[in-house]
């Protein structure tokens, strides 16, 4: 099959979303289909063989922060060129919503379109402005994927019609099969994510660390993610810091290490989280995960099941609930072998078995993805036979 | 004629001009949805007869007791009869049916026991997970077609023509658990 996916964010900046569409890319070439994905992306960026540039994105504040997109003619027409090359059987589209590549090929495409929705965001100003704009494009989509039950039902909410949950998938045995470092275990807390994004919730663990240390007086934490180091740990008193180990940003290798290193992965998160991969691949690993309980996390979590779930933003339910964990290795082996069996539905082995049956529904019997040609004016008046 | 006149007819020309050309654009919009509303259509009657072949087969191999070989044969030969009318009600009679004999995880494991199962029932999860698919996909073109078809510039301009008013297919689909083990 030939699939065309579109990316709406930079290749050249690390994302969740990015890293999803490389790793689906991956898979559905493994298994022999035919893959062209469309990205944003500096000229100069080296890219994997499979990725086509669809020039710079411009960072524009939208939505509250700055995001950086692709619109205009120039992306507009390279958007057509890709199509029009292509001859996709399928196209694959990421955050259709979003004012940036995955809008512009939904205006500019017909035929089998998929789309993937990641973020969750509650109903703003903008979307209800933006609705009549949106929806003659929003339209076109023949399947529409969330990523999660709670993905899907701001979807529904938001923009009517219906969705299939697909989750994001993770390479499983990559984290399953990962070397414990011996100097990142033995009473370890874990913590991921950009340290200066409040949204990740370090604040929150780091209220919570002096009354854990009171409890387990030998426990460390363990923390791998951009931002300021000295700000992090300000609120801490000073013995303490010492405790606090920062690794900055990690490869994807010394990732899988640390979350088969720790004894407890905390993902403190406040808001904003529509999936969890982090949790996923926590649990890929083995690790007892100790989650606020997110909607995204409880499901991911198996509402509680596969992992521990502490009031969100309440330090002091996430000290309670890390030194019952930290005390209780019999605990801790339960958590991590039914989150193992609970975390093989995310592989990309099913994950990628589900989407290639939505690519299959869709084009059974519909032609090709083919530039939308835009009709004549002359045509649309009905001065011309043709029309 | 005087140059006001004038003016006031090209004005009007431009009005009818823009109206007409916003009136074809939306016409052009709802015979897509159509398209991928018979598109939908064609694909979930293509997942309804595959999963009925399937269960056909299972049914008839021997592989699993006489008793749900009969209860499915029964639910799919009724649901590849059935009549346009009748469909919904015999697809989702063959849903139950396929949860009441699969209800025990060990019948899964008989039937993947017998000589060809494994195959057999990965097409039958398969089957049964693509049919909600394809139902939600058909649901969903069926709700953006009739909220266009709903507005009132469709309806005081008739672009709609003779097609008739969109109907979702409503049915059972719910597979049984333990043949199509996915997180909800």
């Amino acid at each position: 099959m030939k699939i065309g996916i579109v990316c709406p964010y930079s290749w050249d900046v690390p994302g969740g979303v990015q890293f999803h569409i490389r790793d689906l890319a991956e898979h559905l070439i493994r298994l022999g289909h035919e893959v062209s994905v469309l990205a944003p992306a500096d000229d100069e960026t080296p890219l994997p063989p499979y990725v086509v540039s669809a020039g710079r994105a411009v960072p524009v504040p939208y939505n509250g922060s700055v995001a950086r997109l692709n619109f205009g003619f120039l992306s507009a027409a390279r958007v057509r060129r890709w199509l029009h090359d292509g001859v996709f059987d399928v196209i694959h589209i990421h955050e259709p919503a979003s004012p940036s590549l995955g809008l512009l090929s939904c205006w500019a495409a017909q035929g089998p379109i998929v789309a993937t929705f990641h973020t969750s965001n509650p109903r703003s100003r903008a979307m209800i402005a933006a609705y009549p704009i949106l929806q003659p494009a929003l339209e076109k989509i023949s399947a529409r994927i969330a990523v999660s039950e709670y993905a899907r039902r701001t979807l529904v909410e938001h923009l009517g019609g219906d969705a299939v949950v697909i989750p994001n998938g993770v390479d499983v045995d990559f984290f399953a099969k990962a070397d414990p470092k011996p100097e990142w275990g033995g009473q370890t807390l874990g913590f991921i994510g950009r340290i200066d994004e409040p949204r990740k919730g370090l604040p929150v663990l780091m209220a919570a660390f002096p009354r854990i240390v009171a409890e387990c007086p030998d426990v460390r934490l363990l923390v791998a993610g951009r931002g300021d180091e000295e700000e992090a740990v300000a609120s801490l008193p000073a013995e303490l810091r010492s405790r606090v180990e920062f690794l900055g940003m990690v490869s994807d290798e010394d990732k899988a290490r640390l979350l088969r290193s720790v004894d407890v992965y905390v993902a403190p998160n406040t808001g904003g989280e529509s999936f969890g991969i982090i949790l996923v691949e926590a649990l890929s690993a083995g690790a007892a995960v100790l989650a606020s309980d997110l909607d995204a996390f409880a499901q991911v979590l198996d509402q509680g099941a596969a992992g521990e779930l502490f009031a969100n933003e309440d330090a002091d339910s996430l000290a309670a609930a890390a030194v019952a964990l930290l005390r209780d290795p019999a605990r801790r082996a339960e958590l991590s072998a039914r989150g193992s069996a609970h975390v093989r539905r995310f592989d990309w082995s099913t994950v990628g078995a589900d989407i290639l049956a939505v690519y299959e529904t869709v084009t059974a019997g519909a032609a090709a993805v083919a530039a939308d040609e835009r009709v004549p004016l002359r045509t649309r008046l009905g001065f011309s036979r043709e029309g | 004629m005087s140059p006001p006149v004038i003016e006031n007819l090209v004005w009007i020309a431009v009005a009818f001009a823009v109206v007409g050309v916003y009136l074809s654009w939306t016409a052009g919009r709802l015979d897509r949805l159509h398209t991928r509303m018979d598109a939908a259509r064609a694909a979930l009657d293509a997942q309804l007869v595959r999963r009925a072949s399937v269960v056909l087969e299972v049914a008839t191999s021997g592989a699993l007791d006489p008793a749900s070989s009969l209860v499915l044969y029964e639910a799919a030969h009724a649901a590849r009869q059935a009549e346009e009318e009748q469909r919904e009600v015999a697809e989702s009679e063959l849903s139950q049916a396929l949860r009441a004999v699969f209800a025990d995880a060990d019948q899964v494991e008989v039937l993947k026991s017998a000589p060809g199962g494994v195959e057999a029932a990965e097409q039958l999860a398969a089957a049964v997970r693509r049919v909600p698919m394809a139902r939600r996909f058909l649901n969903d073109a069926v709700r953006a077609a009739r909220a266009l078809r709903r507005h009132r510039k469709v309806r005081w301009f008739r672009l709609a023509g003779h097609a008739p008013f969109p109907l979702a297919f409503e049915m059972d689909d719910e597979p049984p658990a333990d043949l199509a083990d996915r997180p909800a």
